[in-house]
């Protein structure tokens, strides 16, 4: 569980058979499911960051919502004001998200655990009051947002939801392929040493600072990536929609998935898409079952109480124990 | 032969396609199905009540057996309101999912201004009625570049406008100072005033000063104004603010017209803290349209006993002094106005039944205020009246002002 997932022939195969099953979604079901996905994936990309920095590098954020923000704003400004190209908003803002990752780590390096996850909280609590100052108004539209058009399909016969799909995707398997890689080279070992004994990783030469501010600024990165896809998905920015309750769904969802893991981010955004309308679904059917929010709650609590590692952490399990079996 | 037989089914496939088009969304002869979005979770969860009257509104007209339309159909009202959590982003999804999903004929009171602002476009590329949205900005009323969308209340410009004309009329020679919150909804505010001045605006005004959400006070401000010699204070701030420059300007003893912006007329959240002493010496004024539900006089009005024994019904037990009863109440009638005289559910026929309301009086706002909508006015509600604080409650004065008619 604290290693990253060995490339078995098994797994090669799922990763493909996903893969085949994401290409041909949108060709069976209507638009809106279509965003939705979308909107999975782009939450995945988050919670993948999220999962580098506090799954295998054991530095904790709740304010993700915060980088998610500036990749959303980053990419809107470019747009706007600058008349970039959607795809060229989505390598700024990345970018942008990137240095500001990488800078607030570095006062963040003197933090560790429960003081951390406060500094994160802080920032998560001051970027949508930032995002209304009247000094950057001009930038950021103040309260009122900018509005993002969808980008024009790519390619003819695909209608916009479908092409930011496809967009979408690349991104989200490019961008796990990256991690997997990181995280095997000397760099991902290093992540994890820092992790799992940070004096043994410091006798052992691991520049210390350098590992942990860059695994926040890759960190932040996914996370401004995510919230670009999820500006586009949505065609509108605004301050609000960045509370400190995004930072909060993106810690869930990373861990429902399977925290110290890459394919539990895909779940955890499936899920933060999804259970809220199952929840209301569930809630609004039935007389006798408590309001959403509620319904919710006590998923979460089940979920934590039964497969602490999450959804895909159980998942290896149960692989482990198949193989012993069948090796018995 | 074979040529005609071709033209002739062409010809029905195309009628057939027709037929399909002309079937709404959302209609059968037997039901209609309207979309909400409401925040019930979330910052702005106190508005959520209105989400409730709406839905308790429609349940209780179905279990009398359903509304009889104009084009004399009897439907039932598929009503479906979702959380939106006052999120811009939480908003486009939960409508796409009414539209796509559900496939709502339309949408019906969706709340707030980022969350409406979100969605705008969206409706009106779709093609799909967004209707009588519950927020007082002025962006709502523009049917040359959003032909489907309404809006409800008198919006704040329009308000700024009463005010401006009730300076000029009592104030021989005003000199005039706003303070304003500096974002959408203060601008509104201070636009429709300016408007309303005119040409004359420039000499009349003699300070116009913004202040920010962030900010902690606005004693500065006020001090500012009060020098400037302003005989007319046109105050554009939240209930914080508002009870800070009313208690400042006291404590200087500086008299201007005070003219309080609606927004921050309450009298537990704004006068109060401001002290009922130093806003009755100021002499406040502000513009209404609901019937304060609090206040007495109304007992025996027509419309209150009917909301009365309407929420007595719905919300027993509820002590009925949450204003936003009154306004689902009033923006729920107004839609079963429009139904019970729609000849014609396709989506256009809808919007053409909505910008064709004469003088449709609502049960709960003040008596004489007249709903009026036409293909070039989108502004339903455009009537107010102005009343002064005498200390312990809003007394309404004056004749109605109509901001329809300049």
């Amino acid at each position: 569980m604290t290693r990253p997932n060995r490339i078995t022939p098994l797994l090669l195969i799922g990763f493909l058979v996903a893969i085949g099953i994401g290409i041909l979604l949108p060709q069976f079901y209507p638009d809106f499911v279509t965003y939705q996905l979308t909107l999975a994936m782009a939450w995945g990309i988050a919670m993948l960051g999220l999962n580098v920095l506090t799954g295998y590098n054991g530095q904790f954020s709740v304010g993700h919502s915060a980088f998610f923000a500036i990749g959303a704003y980053s990419a809107a400004i470019f747009i706007e004001h600058f008349g970039w190209s959607p795809y060229a908003a989505i390598a700024g803002a990345a970018l942008c998200s990137f240095i500001f990752g990488f800078l607030f780590g570095l006062p963040a390096l003197r933090l560790e655990g429960l003081y951390l996850a406060l500094a994160t909280f802080g920032l998560a609590v001051a970027t949508p009051q930032l995002l209304k100052f009247g000094a950057f108004e001009h930038w950021t539209g103040g309260v009122q947002g900018i509005f993002v058009p969808k980008p024009a399909p790519l390619v003819e016969g695909l209608t916009p939801d479908q092409s930011l799909y496809y967009v979408a995707l690349g991104i989200t398997i490019v961008l796990m392929v990256i991690t997997w890689c990181i995280l095997h080279s000397r760099s991902g070992r290093a992540m994890m040493a820092i992790r799992d004994n940070p004096i043994a990783a410091r006798t052992m030469g691991i520049n210390m600072p350098l590992v942990k501010t860059t695994t926040f600024g890759i960190s932040a990165m996914y996370a401004g990536i995510g919230g670009c896809l999820y500006t586009y998905a949505s065609e509108f920015v605004s301050p609000d929609a960045f509370n400190f309750f995004i930072g909060v769904y993106i810690l869930v969802g990373s861990v429902i998935g399977g925290i110290v893991s890459i394919p539990g981010a895909i779940v955890g955004g499936l899920f933060i898409v999804f259970m809220p309308h199952v929840a209301e679904g569930v809630s609004n059917t039935y007389p006798w079952v408590p309001p959403p929010w509620a319904v919710f709650g006590v998923f979460l609590i089940l979920v934590i109480y039964f497969v602490p590692f999450g959804v895909w952490g159980a998942v290896e399990r149960g692989l482990a124990w198949t193989k012993r079996r069948m090796a018995g | 032969m074979r040529i005609s037989t071709f033209l002739a089914s062409a010809a029905a496939a195309v009628l057939m396609m027709g037929a399909a088009n002309a079937q709404t969304v959302g209609v059968t002869d037997t039901s209609i199905k309207i979309g909400n979005t409401s925040p019930y979770s979330g910052p702005a969860s106190s508005y959520g009540v209105i989400g409730k009257t709406h839905q308790a509104f429609w349940e209780a007209i179905n279990a009398a057996g359903g509304l009889k339309m104009g084009d004399g159909k009897t439907r039932k009202i598929e009503f479906v309101s979702l959380d939106d959590g006052y999120s811009p982003p939480k908003t486009v999804e939960q409508v796409r999912k009414l539209v796509e999903q559900e496939e709502v004929a339309f949408t019906f009171n969706t709340l707030g201004t980022p969350t409406n602002s979100a969605i705008h476009k969206y409706m009106n590329a779709k093609k799909v009625p967004h209707l009588f949205l519950a927020t007082g900005a002025s962006k709502w009323g523009h049917p040359d570049q959003y032909p489907w969308t309404m809006g409800f209340q008198p919006t704040y410009d329009v308000e700024g406008a009463i005010y401006a004309q009730y300076a000029l009329q009592q104030v021989k020679d005003p000199k005039i100072a706003i303070l304003f919150q500096n974002d959408d909804y203060g601008k509104d505010y201070r636009d429709g005033f300016l408007k309303s001045l005119g040409d004359k605006a420039d000499k009349l005004i003699v300070k116009m000063l913004p202040y920010e959400v962030t900010d902690p006070t606005v004693d500065a401000q006020v001090l500012e104004m009060a020098a400037s010699g302003a005989n007319v204070f046109f105050n554009v701030t939240i209930p914080k603010f508002a009870a800070q420059a009313i208690k400042k300007a006291c404590e200087i003893g500086w008299q201007p017209l005070h003219l309080l912006n609606n927004v921050s007329s309450s009298v537990g959240a704004t006068l109060k803290p401001a002290g009922l002493e130093c806003s009755k010496s100021q002499g406040l004024i502000t513009a209404q349209w609901l019937m304060d539900p609090t206040d007495p006089q109304w007992k025996d009005a027509a419309g209150f006993k009917e909301w009365s024994a309407w929420m007595d019904k719905n919300f027993p037990g509820n002590e009925k002094v949450d204003v936003n009863y009154v306004f689902g109440y009033n923006a729920s009638t107004l839609l079963k106005h429009v139904l019970e005289n729609c000849k014609d559910f396709s989506r256009p026929g809808i919007m053409g039944c909505v910008a064709n309301i004469k003088d449709f009086e609502l049960p709960m706002a003040l008596p004489g205020i007249k709903v009026n909508t036409s293909p070039t006015d989108f502004y339903p509600v455009q009537q107010e009246q102005l009343s002064k604080f005498d200390g312990t409650k809003w007394v309404l004065f004056g004749q109605l002002y109509d901001a329809s008619t300049k």
